[in-house]
């Protein structure tokens, strides 16, 4: 099973807006790119410019990649009420 | 769970009580493996239990070492009369925590959903509410329950920044399954349980591990990575494959074939024991479950709900004093930290002081389930050759992996767990 399957199983609301921002420049610097590997939903890819970005919907809301994130470019805040992942099982 | 739990031991107290939920209904925001021991429960909560959504009662322990082709499984079968001393069930939480949300809305507890807080409303250094959305909420006493990541405790100034090291990543798959399917996998009579946790190759040198719960009508299985470990280990590779590979072994698959997975989650575990904890108390405000730290990795025993609960009760308890005394100064709330440090939880989590650094110890996944395996394996084996003696196959094995100098210094490391 994919991972983007897996995500279509959660019952999710996504917002307009998203609720994890990177900063480019800390970005632009890190090597090691941690978020890349410990996102469970694997949420973060480079574009083809080679920038990180991260895809908000479909977030489990764990906030495992603003604890890797070492260099403090995760910018992360729980989704506004009503909207982010339901839990039907937990 | 620890929010609720403080919110029930204050139901019949004549304040108002409000409780800010996050997600749509108490539980779904939240994740666990896992399962709730009851013994500890008990004395702080006597009465709530009677119709408690539990899944499963566990009566089967199972630890499997795993190695690269093979696995080891040490089974703990309780007799029917000693599983009532001390239960332990599996729970799942969106069915948890919307129950006991219903239990304490019914004490007349005011329970407000899709309402995350955004901030403290401060005077000075003290703590007089809360501010979600909108709206501004003033409180003789909030109470942090707003889980592991706890943004309130970060503003309140009662922690720095949480650390890699100190945290854990627990992913699962709830995978649906008929309830007499799970049964007879497990060998388990009607209504039993079954808690299997793995250690070892499956988590690739990464510190953590394996676990399937047993519920009702579904198995959860997922892995625990810490994110340091997570970090640091080579090769590098997608965490969520973990999992993936995991649920690709014979010990796995079969245990799953033809279940059909109904939900992905993922919650973040603290893995740092008392050195995790932040100060749990400030003007106006004390610190519960998850958001106070308090959890524990004990190794082959893995604790936070009850903690949880208990903290709550704890919080409610001196919230209640302090209300007596009309006095919710810091130094009237330090009254939780007392109590916190009197019951099991910190005397648990000081006797588990030097876990982490166990837990680090890189050879305790990656060498010793395999070594252990592998010998294992050498015993049961039959082949062309005429059979080694079964007393130079284990000396021969020991000798090779486990007389030697790191394995000494491992054992006196691990004597302090």
């Amino acid at each position: 099973m994919k991972i983007t399957e897996k995500l279509a199983l959660n019952a999710m609301k996504n917002d307009k807006s998203s609720h994890i921002e990177l900063d480019p420049r800390i970005c632009a610097t890190c090597r090691e790119r941690y978020c890349l590997y410990a996102c469970p939903a694997n949420l973060y890819s480079l574009n083809e410019k080679g920038e990180m970005v991260v895809e908000f919907a479909g977030c489990l809301e764990c906030g495992t990649c603003m604890i890797a994130c070492i260099y403090g470019s995760v910018r992360w805040k729980y989704p506004e009420g009503g909207f982010g992942v339901q839990y039907r099982f937990g | 769970m620890a929010g609720l739990s403080c919110a029930y031991e204050l139901a019949d107290s004549g304040m108002t009580i409000l409780v800010l939920e996050r997600g749509d209904f108490s539980g779904s925001k939240n994740v666990t493996g896992g399962r709730l021991y009851l013994a500890p429960l008990r004395g702080y909560l006597p009465d709530l239990w009677k119709d408690a959504p539990f899944e499963r009662r566990v009566t089967k322990e199972l630890l499997t070492l795993v190695g690269d082709t093979h696995s080891a499984t040490l089974e703990l079968q309780s007799s029917p009369s000693h599983q009532q001393v001390s239960p332990s069930y599996t729970v799942l939480r969106a069915k948890f925590d919307r129950w006991l949300a219903d239990i304490v809305s019914e004490k007349g507890v005011f329970v407000i959903p899709q309402k995350p807080v955004d901030d403290l409303i401060k005077e000075g250094d003290k703590v007089i509410g809360v501010r979600a959305g909108q709206e501004e909420l003033g409180a003789d006493c909030v109470v942090a329950a707003d889980g592991i990541l706890s943004f309130m405790v970060g503003k309140a100034g009662l922690r720095k920044a949480l650390e890699p090291r100190h945290l854990a990543l627990g992913f699962k798959e709830v995978i649906a399954l008929p309830s007499e399917t799970i049964e007879d996998r497990f060998r388990l009579g009607e209504g039993e349980g079954a808690a299997q946790l793995f250690v070892g190759s499956l988590t690739k040198g990464r510190m953590g591990g394996g676990f399937v719960y047993t519920n009702k009508e579904s198995l959860s299985v997922g892995m625990v990575v810490g994110i340091h470990s997570l970090n640091q280990t080579e090769p590098r590779e997608e965490v969520y494959k973990l999992l993936d590979q995991f649920k690709e072994r014979p010990e796995i698959k079969n245990l799953i074939r033809g279940g059909e997975t109904v939900e992905y989650s993922a919650h973040l575990i603290t893995e740092g024991g008392i050195h995790g904890k932040p100060k749990c108390y400030t003007d106006g405000m004390l610190v519960v479950g998850d958001a106070a730290g308090l959890g524990l990795n004990m190794l082959v025993t893995v604790r936070g709900m009850e903690y949880a609960m208990v903290s709550g009760v704890l919080a409610g308890r001196t919230i209640k004093r302090a209300k007596e005394q009309n006095d919710f100064s810091a130094a009237s709330l330090a009254y939780y930290e007392k109590l916190l440090s009197e019951s099991f939880i910190l005397k648990e989590m000081m006797t588990y002081q030097h876990t982490l650094s166990i837990l680090e110890n890189e050879r305790l996944i990656s060498k010793y389930p395999q070594a252990i395996v592998d010998l294992f394996e050498k015993v049961m084996t039959v082949d062309q050759r005429p059979k080694a003696s079964l007393y130079q196959t284990l000396c021969q094995g020991l000798k090779k992996e486990f007389f030697n100098l790191q394995t000494l210094k491992d054992w006196i490391q691990f004597r302090k767990l």
